[in-house]
Formats: C-alpha cells, structure tokens, sequence
C-alpha cells in the first residue's frame, strides 16, 4: 500500500478536513448531553418552589432553621442590643462592607433573613456564638455577626440573604 | 519487556497457545525473568504491596455493592444492615475501610521512597508522574467512598469538598451545582459519587499497567541510584523480588488484619455513625488522618482562594519534582544535605497531619502556617537550590561494589 503525498491539495486532504471537522462538531454535541444531565433536573427545580413562613411564633431573641431549595434558612427575630449591634459598626472596617439596613427589609429591622450556609465552604454555622453574638462556624472558625456579616476568620462574604418579601407583618415568603 | 522473551514453554497446550498471543513471554520476561539490581530493600516491597491493596478493595467493594443501597434515605441504614444481617459483612466492610487507610498508608512509604532515593529522576520522570496521577485518583475514590456511608462525616465531608470548587471566580457556583445536581448535596450528588466510585478503581488499575509498563521500560532504581552495570548488577525478578515481595506483604497484611479485627473503628469518627443531617453541622469536623496534612494546609491560610488555591497545588507540585530537583545524584544515601531537608519534610508532614485535626484558632494556625511555608519551600526552593550548592559524597562505580566493597 503506498500513499501518494504531494505539496498541493487534494481531493483526499479535503476529505481529512471535512471529516475531521464534522467528527469534532459531533464529538462536541455529544458532549453536551453527558454534561448538562450532572445539572438539578426538573423535579429539583420545581421543588425549589417559594415557600411561606408564619413569624408570630418567633420569639425575640430566638432563631430559626427553616428549608429553602434544600437549604437552610436562618430567620432570626433580633433583640434591640442585637440590632444596636449590628448597626453601630463603621461598615467601611467590614472584611464585605454591606450596612445592616441593606440587609433586612425597611420597617422589620427585628427581621434577619439569611441563608444559613458558611460562605467559605458550605457549613452551617452555630447560632448565638463566637466573638459577635452572632453565627461561629465549627469547620474553618469563620465568625459573623449579629447581621449576619463576616467579621473573623476565612469565610470571603457576609452570609447571603435569601430573595424574600413580607407578604403581611408577620407573614414572609421566601424564593 | 526487556527484548524478545526466552520463553520456551513445555506444555504442548501452552505451546499453541503462545504461537498465537504470547501472555506467557509477557508474564515470563515481566515477574519471572526481569532483571531487578541485586540491592533493592524492603521499602521496594510497596509496589506489589499496592497492587495487593487495589486488588483487596475492588474484591470487597464489589461484594458490599451488592449489599448497599445508594439513596439518602436507605444508604446509612443498608451500610449498618450489612454490618448486621449479611454474612460475614462485618468482616467485608472493615476490610474495605481499613483497606482504604492501610493503601493510603501504604502509597505515602512508597512515594516518600521515591522522594529519598531520587526514584523520579531521568529517566523516569513518566513513571513519576504516572504516579501522581494515581494518587490523584486514589484520593478522589476514597473521598467518594468515605460519602457513600452518608453518616454526619460524609454528608459533610461531602458539602466542604465540593464547596473547593465554589472558591473559582464567577464559574464557582454554576459548577458546584452540578457537581451536586441540585441546590445541595442531596440525592442524585449520593448517586453519581456512587457511579464514579464504581467506576474510578478500574481506571487507577488502568494507570497501574501504565505505571507498571513504564517501571520495566526504563527498569528500577534502587538504593545506590545508579543504573546497572553488568550482570553482577542484578537478580531474576523470580525468586529473588517475588519472595521478598511476599514476605513483607504478609506482614503489611498482620498490620492490616490488626486494624481489622482489633480496633476496626480506630481511624474512623464516631459522628459517621449518625445518619446525615442537613440541619446539622458536627461541632468538629476533619477529614480522614490521610487527607489531614493538607486539610491543614487549607485551614492555615486566611483567604477562601488561596486556601483552596495552596490545598490543589500542595499536591500538584508533586508532578513537578522531576524537574524541580535538579541534582544529578540521585539517592539521598551521597547527598548529606538532602537526607537532613528529607526527614524535616517528613516531620513537617506529620506535624501538619496532626494540626489537621486540632480546631483552627490560636497557636496551631501559627504552626500551620509554618509549616505550610517549609513544605513548599521544600519542592520550590530548597531542591532546586540543593542542586546547585550541594556537596555530595562519591558514587560507588556499580551496585555490586556498593554492595559488596571494593574488593567486587
């Protein structure tokens, strides 16, 4: 078997080029099905449905661990010396400047919404500890404070704040 | 592999069979001809010994598949059922995870081997990397192993994990969904890490014969780190390497039987005997003892990036070191400077294992810092610079003088 080569093009060379080319494009569709069924499938995504929650039970002072798109949301119903906490400090001297009023709904500053998920990697911190009388982290030793920001230790962002809206005073809905 | 076998089978069957694919020539000039240099020690056994282990764990782990069930509500419950109900299954599940330790275990003597006498240098910067590779693979397995229990440890072993991926820019948390196929670990995450769990020990036994082929392609190193010579040089890889081989594995294996049938929960964490909570994240949280050095690592530096950042390249620099080193000597035994820099590394190691699980406040996230810098500047500045300053002691002319003395 001999194989002709020679400096101009051929017919062959067109046909490597055309296969090659049709072989890659259908190597790359291929792909995209392998790939995407990794991502939450549709049952996942209708279960992430938003979600009411009743606060008139909520005492001051206490915290509670609800489940939103699997999960868990801190709601906490602030004291006064927690929200005089959260609001006095100088947000210029926060690791993630962001003001305490930015952080809850204006009128329901009692009212902390946040997601309940370290942001450094993915723990639930413990309420009502650590150096601000906020959330302590057990994994890493990140610390937040009373508004939820992150004040010590290796977390890069305050905790996020779920989208939510009041649907009465004592009535939110999550998602 | 080394040139056309000798292979003169008897056996008229045998015969046939090798005119028509002639395994026996491979198996016979692989494990039975294979000229290994005459002064291999004990720390060579931990090759075969890892075969053994890979082996141990695909036969236990497909025996407990038939036993577990991969779903969140049924995995904790199947994994205690096995231990109960199933014949023998205490035996095959503790098998299973203290064969994962003892392997790991076991890759740390042989790659330390490897660093010690220089085994990653030219020619065998392939083989080198291959294993590094095989490492990479083996601590992805037994992570995914370890969440298949789905206790408190492995959901949440699970969560930091695959939060790593959440520290890259922009992309973090589009892939740290779909790595979890959901908004947390869940369900299909439990699935699919029980798929690749399957599925990742035949792709190491895949990079072993890659390994392997390439140890007998350019032959072994061996404690004086200089090639064979002559003859005199080496032994038949049978009986010489096959009964040492043997009899270290059957004492690595009294080790591992020890661990198995006296303290079975030793290495293990009493809160994986709690099933998986979401709510709840266990007041102390630490990896396997093999994981810890660079868990440590992790937790030492104060940014989210750069932690995860020093946690991949801690284990990346190792495909490196072939050329990171860039002394000619090969074996620490003529390199006096070396040999000191080597132990230090192997404490700083085991020092940073044991912050690994101490809580990161105060004095111990100081030392990890420490250490954490020697551990790098072991690879990328103390070897490149040995190199060049190092004053090494003689090479002897071949193995067997070094072996045997002058008068050889």
């Amino acid at each position: 078997m001999t194989t002709v080569s020679s400096a101009e093009h051929t017919r062959r060379d067109f046909l490597y080029i055309a296969t090659g080319a049709v072989g890659a494009v259908g190597a790359a569709a291929a792909l995209v099905p392998l790939i995407a069924q990794m991502n939450p499938d549709a049952s996942t995504i209708a279960a992430g449905a938003p979600v009411e929650i009743d606060l008139a039970p909520i005492a001051e002072g206490q915290i509670i661990k609800v489940f939103w798109r699997s999960k868990p949301i801190f709601i906490s119903h602030r004291t006064k010396k927690e929200i005089e906490e959260a609001q006095k400090v100088a947000v210029a001297s926060l690791p993630d400047p962001e003001s305490d009023n930015a952080r809850v709904k204006q009128g329901h500053d009692q009212w902390l919404v946040v997601i309940g998920i370290c942001t450094h990697l993915g723990c639930i911190p413990i309420a009502k500890q650590g150096e601000y009388d906020g959330w302590f982290c057990p994994c890493h030793g990140s610390q937040y404070d009373t508004s939820g920001r992150i004040r010590k230790g290796p977390a890069p962002k305050n905790l996020e704040l779920p989208p939510y809206t009041f649907v009465s005073d004592n009535k939110i809905r999550i998602g | 592999m080394s040139g056309p076998s000798t292979y003169q089978p008897q056996n008229k069957v045998l015969q046939w069979i090798e005119k028509r694919l002639p395994i026996g020539g491979l198996i016979h000039s692989s494990f039975i001809a294979y000229p290994t240099p005459r002064n291999l020690n004990y720390w060579w056994t931990f090759g075969g010994i890892l075969s053994f282990m890979l082996g141990v764990q695909i036969i236990t782990g497909i025996v407990l598949t038939m036993h577990y069930t991969p779903h969140v509500d049924l995995a904790f419950k199947s994994v205690e059922a096995s231990m109960r109900d199933v014949n023998y299954g205490w035996l095959l599940r503790y098998l299973h995870a203290n064969g994962a330790a003892m392997f790991f275990l076991a890759v740390y003597i042989h790659m330390l081997r490897g660093i010690y006498y220089g085994s990653y240098k030219e020619p065998r910067e392939v083989l080198w990397i291959l294993g590094v590779i095989i490492y990479g693979l083996m601590m992805a397995t037994g992570f995914m192993g370890y969440v298949l229990v789905w206790g408190q440890m492995s959901f949440w072993a699970a969560t930091v994990i695959t939060n790593l991926f959440s520290a890259l820019p922009g992309i973090g948390e589009p892939i740290v969904s779909w790595l979890w196929g959901g908004y947390a670990v869940g369900n299909p995450t439990l699935n699919r890490f029980y798929s690749l769990h399957y599925l990742l020990p035949f792709v190491i036994a895949g990079a072993v014969v890659l390994h392997v082929w390439a140890l007998h392609v350019t032959g072994q190193n061996n404690p004086a780190g200089i090639e064979p010579k002559s003859d005199k040089d080496t032994v038949p890889f049978t009986p010489y390497a096959t009964v040492k081989d043997g009899f270290f594995m059957v004492c690595f294996c009294i080790v591992l039987a020890w661990f198995v049938f006296y303290i079975p929960n030793f290495l293990g964490h009493p809160d994986n005997y709690i099933p998986a909570n979401p709510a709840v994240t266990p007041t102390h949280i630490v990896p396997e003892w093999y994981y810890l050095p660079f868990y440590a690592i992790l937790r030492a530096i104060p940014d989210k990036l750069l932690g995860v950042g020093a946690l991949g390249a801690s284990i990346v620099v190792l495909a490196f070191l072939p050329w990171l080193d860039t002394s000619k000597v090969r074996s620490a035994r003529y390199r006096p400077l070396f040999r000191q820099f080597f132990w230090l590394f192997v404490i700083v190691c085991v020092a940073l294992g044991w912050l690994g699980t101490k809580p990161p406040e105060g004095l111990s996230v100081l030392l990890s810092r420490i250490l954490t810098v020697y551990y790098f500047a072991f690879f990328l500045i103390i070897l490149p610079l040995l190199g060049i300053f190092e004053k090494t002691k003689p090479l002897p002319n071949s193995i067997s003088e070094s072996v045997l003395g002058a008068k050889a």
